[in-house]
């Protein structure tokens, strides 16, 4: 073990060492079912066979593989880097020895050790609901408030919502990304394994937000976790998660599929931020279906991978449907964020925001693509959409794709798109009252990214303030 | 070499700005407790001359020396100087989104003393000197200079100033776009800071604010020179024949 650790260490310091330092931390996880590379009918046969799942879940995740292996990668986006996967060279289930833990003090002290550096254990002191944080595959941890239950709140790890509520699962699952949706839902859908299911009774209102950490811990280990949430009328609740991943030599693959019900008149805040290792792809499906006079806002952002391609998707379908989207992401060196939204007004008197912010640094690229389509009995609506770019850097790049289909003519359409540089003036400025060039450069940054910030609670705005500062760190030039 | 004891102190000036020589040569020496004004019109040079003193990078020293409190200014960056001592009012000041009026000068008294100030203490000292400027406490959180108008832009400068406590204050046009009213409580703002430590140099194209803060000695500049200096009396003069006068004693006086 400590020899295998030993090695772990150099492969890390061999590989990417300022990222090392900064975010590199990895713990000894025994993988007791690694299984083998490469995906076909027997992985997705052994996957539900070891989860014991009903046939039904079984069928559809080899109808999904099915359509995985038909459908070629998109021709749109970064067709390069995304060539660059190669889908035979992944681990695509695996499931660590830790059972899953019910309190606290049997969580293995490694994991915790992990979470500190996340900041988790504060949060989980001051506000939790409920904590169940995947580390590997599957949901190691899990704790829920006695609060949570006496309300009829379901908060699960995926999995175990589909053994103790086959029913909801059945009901829900898939109806708002259906397996054929694009190549990487299918592939979820085929192998998925952990994330969250959360289930809101109608009327019920969940007072503290929940959250749930994701990481991924396995060299080349594909991890696509698949969320649920369902909030039932009249109820109201906001969910959390937030990702950091260690860093591993060879590229990997995060593909998760998010879907979210707001039924009538219900609330869902859904705050994500994801920072991944440098070499990882990550390629997710997340949607949300809002019916009458139900709201919902997504607060969405992304640092790190290789190549994030991520567009949430509202679709509004119910009259008086509300949608907000409020993004940021910032790509790094030989990074590129192509993120964006679509909402789709499918009923009168719906209204959506989006808000779209990007920072490209060094040779960074950032892209927006964005669709907004609005039916033809999808009067009255409201549309805003507003994409701000900033740029460090003569390399840094920027670019902006926005989709309007507009099919009836009493809609109101608000859009803007501002590309900007940290001008020398404001340089100047910092500087001249005692900042550094590069603190003066991570205020600007901060000021950019503050609309966004402020809608996080305290100890994740702490945190990706913390994690800008350290992408910040010698941008000079 | 430097004065004895001055503050600033500059010999020979010259600076270029894109490869086009706009200063040509200025010397001034500032000591502790003195108040000196540079008055000139638009484009003599004046606001290039504040710009290369605290280090824009765009504004070139090509040649001259300058010392701050005796070490040498030239060798400093924008920030080096800021924290020697060194303040500029902008006559534009920038706005910063999304950076609220009190984490940025928390940031810079950071950046100043080498470590965080005191939460209470920033509050008690910074609430205070709002209050001193007629600033509304709601400009602590409001986006640095974002919608603010001139004249609030300007306090703001003051307030900086008050709370950063630099050894020498440059006041680029401080008094341009302010109300009466609004000059006063600026006026009160820079003479309030001023001690016998301290020294100032006000940049003005008119005389109204030398009605508030008194110079002890007025240069006017003209065509990238200083080309007369005398005392508080000078400026009145200008204020009352305007700057023909002087560059008619000029020409007079290399006719001879």
């Amino acid at each position: 073990m400590a020899g295998d650790t030993h090695k772990r260490k150099n492969d890390v310091a061999s590989i990417n060492e300022d990222y090392a330092t900064k975010y590199g931390f990895h713990d000894p996880v025994d993988y007791f079912h690694k299984g083998a590379k490469g995906i076909n009918h027997k992985v997705v046969e052994m996957i539900s066979k070891m989860k014991k799942e009903p046939r039904w879940m079984t069928d559809r995740r080899h109808e999904a593989l099915d359509i995985f292996l038909a459908q070629s990668i998109p021709k749109w986006g970064n067709t390069k880097v995304l060539s660059e996967i190669d889908f035979d060279n992944i681990y695509y289930f695996m499931k660590p020895i830790e059972k899953q833990q019910d309190s606290w003090d049997d969580v293995p002290e490694y994991i915790k050790k992990t979470f500190d550096k996340l900041g988790i254990p504060d949060a989980e002191q001051k506000f939790l609901g409920g904590v169940s944080a995947q580390y590997e595959s599957e949901v190691v941890y899990h704790s829920m408030q006695e609060e949570l239950k006496k309300q009829g709140i379901i908060f699960l790890d995926m999995d175990s919502g589909l053994r103790e509520h086959p029913d909801i699962v059945e009901k829900f699952f898939g109806t708002v990304i259906p397996a054929g949706d694009n190549k990487f839902s299918a592939l979820n859908s085929a192998v998925w394994s952990g994330g969250s299911f959360l289930y809101v009774p109608p009327g019920v209102e969940v007072k503290a937000p929940l959250q749930a950490y994701f990481r991924i811990n396995a060299e080349n280990m594909g991890q696509f976790e698949r969320t649920l949430i369902i909030a039932d009328k009249g109820s109201r609740v906001h969910y959390i998660e937030g990702c950091t991943a260690p860093v591993y030599s060879t590229n990997s693959l995060h593909s998760a599929v998010v879907e979210m019900i707001a039924l009538e008149g219900a609330y869902i805040r859904y705050t994500t931020i994801q920072n991944w290792s440098r070499n990882i792809y990550n390629l997710v499906t997340k949607r949300s279906q809002v019916h009458k006079n139900a709201t919902v806002e997504w607060v969405d952002g992304n640092l790190g991978s290789r190549l994030t391609m991520k567009y949430p998707c509202m679709q509004l379908v119910g009259e008086g449907a509300k949608g907000e989207i409020l993004s940021v992401a910032f790509a790094g060196d030989d990074q590129h964020q192509d993120a964006g939204s679509k909402v789709i007004h499918a009923a009168p008197n719906t209204s959506s925001r989006v808000t779209s912010k990007s920072i490209s640094k060094g040779n960074g690229r950032s892209t927006y693509r964005g669709l907004v389509k609005v039916h033809k009995n999808a009067t009255n609506c409201k549309v805003s959409v507003e994409c701000d770019a900033l740029l460090i850097g003569e390399d840094a790049r920027s670019d902006t794709y926005p989709t309007m289909e507009v099919d009836n003519d009493q809609v109101q359409v608000e859009h803007e798109a501002r590309v900007s540089k940290v001008a020398e003036e404001q340089l100047f400025y910092l500087t001249s009252r005692g900042l550094t060039e590069d603190e003066a450069r991570l205020l600007i940054v901060n000021g950019f990214m503050e609309p966004f910030t402020k809608e996080l609670p305290l100890e994740y705005a702490v945190e990706l303030n913390r994690l800008i500062e350290l992408e910040m760190e010698g941008s000079v030039g | 070499m430097s004065h004895n004891n001055a503050l600033l102190d500059f010999e020979n000036v010259h600076v270029k700005v894109e490869d086009k020589e706009i200063v040509k040569g200025v010397s001034l020496t500032i000591h502790p407790g003195e108040v000196h004004a540079i008055m000139g019109k638009n484009g003599s040079g004046k606001s290039s001359l504040s710009n290369a003193l605290a280090g824009h990078p765009a504004y070139e020293v090509s040649s001259g020396t300058a010392f701050l409190d005796g070490k040498n200014l030239l060798k400093m960056s924008a920030d080096e100087r800021s924290r020697a001592g060194l303040f500029l009012a902008f006559q534009y000041p920038v706005v910063i989104p999304g950076v609220t009026v009190a984490n940025f000068m928390r940031t810079a008294l950071k950046a100043h003393r080498g470590q965080d100030a005191d939460m209470s203490d920033f509050r008690k000292l910074f609430r205070a000197e709002m209050k001193e400027l007629g600033v509304s406490p709601d400009f602590a959180t409001r986006y640095l200079n974002d919608g603010f108008s001139g004249g609030e832009k300007k306090r703001i400068e003051i307030l900086q100033m008050a709370m950063l406590k630099p050894k020498i204050a440059i006041l680029d046009e401080t008094d341009s776009g302010l109300d009466i009213d609004a000059l006063k409580k600026v006026a009160e703002g820079i003479n309030r800071f001023h001690s016998d430590q301290t020294g100032i140099l006000m940049v003005t194209h008119y005389q109204r604010l030398l009605d508030y803060v008194k110079p002890d000695f007025v240069h006017v500049m003209i065509g990238g020179r200083l080309v007369k200096s005398g005392g508080p009396e000078l400026a009145l003069k200008l204020e009352d024949r305007g700057y023909e006068w002087v560059e008619a004693e000029m020409s007079q006086g290399s006719g001879k």
